[in-house]
């Protein structure tokens, strides 16, 4: 086995409240650069609202509270005057449903540059261009960049959401059960991308489902009820469980 | 009797829809039938002559359309301003709530009373005079609470979804509503619009005292000048002058005119919203 294991993420004792009701409890973790890890667990255990601490996305809704650390390169993403713009730019996010913007293949992908102060149309082309091969969907698109990304399938239409968030040149990607819309052909060729975006990204995947988790990640977390039940080698996980929850989990017995 | 019961309650509702859609057809052919005797391409591009007993309504005409541009550009600004503010940026449902009650009781006030507030304000205070400006201002703020809230709607409509892949690339709250939600709300904003021009065409209270004029032979030369409107031209053809037969006539013939451009203003807001509607894939 290769040592270049490098903790890109560290979260550190992570509580989370909405309101008074307590999402994430004592949260510890660390990911590794440019691995895939997998987060798993039942329906509302709290797996989406841990990624979503990744990029600081639930500072947007109402009543969030958040205590503990959550340390990105070594640099606490917790503390007051951070810089949020560039955080998102530096960890991509993919969500659950395909979202595209109501405009071309090519302004999607973009956008982000766009937004982030690329004005030279030059360099804007080239960075769509690499971001599209980079997501596998060049081939497919490129004879209809400048038509509504409304007219791609959903499987394409969720690699052109990769490539969207590829264009800015992201360090982390966060995916957000990203193939739970998606037919099992096109479910295939985006865990054949998530392997591939692993050599230059640390990828972590947000998934209900069990066989996913094992085929595309290194690292697996199994959350329940806002606990961080386990963590590890995917293949530890999955072959001899530590904990009792988790072994029920992935017999079926919940979830 | 149960079955007795459906039979009626539904006859009278079919009757009572036939009742209203009657009078739409009734006040149209009544329209047409008094008015039609003057209709005439001189009626729609010449000024009137002979104390309004002939020539056209182009001053009207063109007032009218002065007037709803004017209020447009006033309020279509501020409108839509305010709705970013209710839809993405207040935060607190309290406070929205109270907002939302104030709009809509500037909604409810009587277009008369905006009247009087815009003789007090732009004609006497701000010294514009009666004037298109007077009048434009007073129309805009008539109609900023139906673009406030066809715009809160319109912004509504947009999934959140947008949102957030916008702001997860980085963006501020402020690119995502202008380069993202804006653009996709547009055709329905637009809807709004037009419907709420059609609404300020059509009001006589509020341009009573701040805008319109009796009789005018030309065109306004500035905003700061006094027009003739196609309301305020019925009214008072029905209510003075000296030729009081011919002059209903011409009441009947402006009335018409009103009522096609006022149709014609909805028809086009449908046709947006219609092909809006069949483009919009989410």
């Amino acid at each position: 086995m290769v040592v270049y294991e490098k903790s890109k993420i560290v979260i550190d004792h992570l509580n989370l409240w909405f309101d008074d009701a307590h999402i994430l409890k004592d949260v510890n973790m660390e990911i590794t650069s440019n691995t895939v890890t997998a987060i798993m667990g039942p329906s509302g255990c709290g797996k989406s609202t841990l990624l979503r601490c990744l990029n600081r996305m639930n500072d947007l809704i109402d009543g969030c509270r958040i205590d503990g650390k959550v340390l990105i390169d070594n640099e606490n993403i917790y503390t007051e005057n951070y810089d949020i713009y560039n955080l998102r730019k530096r960890v991509g996010m993919v969500f659950q449903k395909p979202n595209p913007f109501p405009m071309s293949t090519y302004d999607n992908v973009a956008y982000g540059l766009k937004i982030h102060g690329i004005k030279n149309k030059k360099i804007i082309k080239e960075r769509v261009e690499k971001a599209l091969i980079d997501a596998n969907l060049w081939d497919e698109v490129k004879d209809k960049l400048r038509k509504s990304a409304f007219e791609l399938s959903g499987g394409q239409q969720q690699r052109l959401c990769i490539a969207r968030a590829l264009a800015i040149e992201p360090e982390v990607i966060l995916l957000d059960e990203p193939a739970s819309a998606l037919d099992p052909i096109s479910t295939a060729k985006l865990e054949e991308l998530i392997d591939e975006l692993q050599s230059n990204y640390t990828v972590v995947i947000v998934t209900h489902n069990l066989q996913q988790a094992a085929r595309v990640s290194k690292f697996t977390a199994f959350m329940m009820l806002g606990e961080m039940v386990e963590f590890g080698l995917t293949d530890d996980i999955f072959t001899a469980p530590k904990d009792k929850r988790t072994e029920n989990y992935l017999r079926g017995r919940f979830g | 009797m149960r079955r007795f019961k459906q039979i009626f309650g539904f006859a009278l509702s079919t009757i009572s829809l036939i009742i209203a859609l009657s009078f739409l057809i009734l006040i149209i052919t009544y329209i047409i039938i008094k008015g039609y005797s003057v209709l005439s391409w001189e009626f729609i591009s010449q000024p009137p002559k002979m104390s309004m007993t002939k020539g056209g309504i182009l001053p009207a005409i063109v007032g009218t359309a002065l007037l709803s541009i004017g209020a447009i550009l006033f309020s279509l600004p501020f409108g839509v301003l305010s709705s970013i503010y209710l839809n993405e940026y207040a935060r607190g449902e309290r406070i929205k709530r109270i907002i939302r009650v104030g709009v809509n009781s500037l909604a409810g006030v009587p277009s008369v009373v905006f009247g009087l507030f815009g003789l007090a304000i732009f004609v006497k205070y701000f010294n514009f005079g009666v004037s298109v400006l007077s009048g434009s201002l007073t129309l805009g703020i008539l109609i900023l609470p139906i673009i406030i809230r066809a715009t809160e709607e319109a912004l509504k409509m947009v999934p959140n979804s947008f949102r957030e892949a916008s702001l997860a690339m980085g963006a501020t709250r402020w690119q995502t509503t202008i380069k993202v939600v804006l653009p996709s709300a547009l055709p329905n904003i637009l809807t709004g619009v037009i419907l709420s021009i059609g609404r300020a065409a059509g009001e006589t209270a509020p341009i009573l005292f701040t805008a319109a004029a009796f009789y005018l032979i030309g065109l306004p030369n500035s905003i700061f000048d006094k027009v003739m409107a196609l309301p305020y031209h019925i009214y008072a053809l029905m209510t003075e002058g000296t030729f009081p037969k011919e002059q209903t006539t011409i009441a009947y013939g402006t009335a018409f005119v009103l009522l096609v451009l006022v149709l014609g203003m909805n028809i086009i807001a449908i046709m947006i919203r219609i092909r809006s509607r069949r483009k919009q894939q989410w």
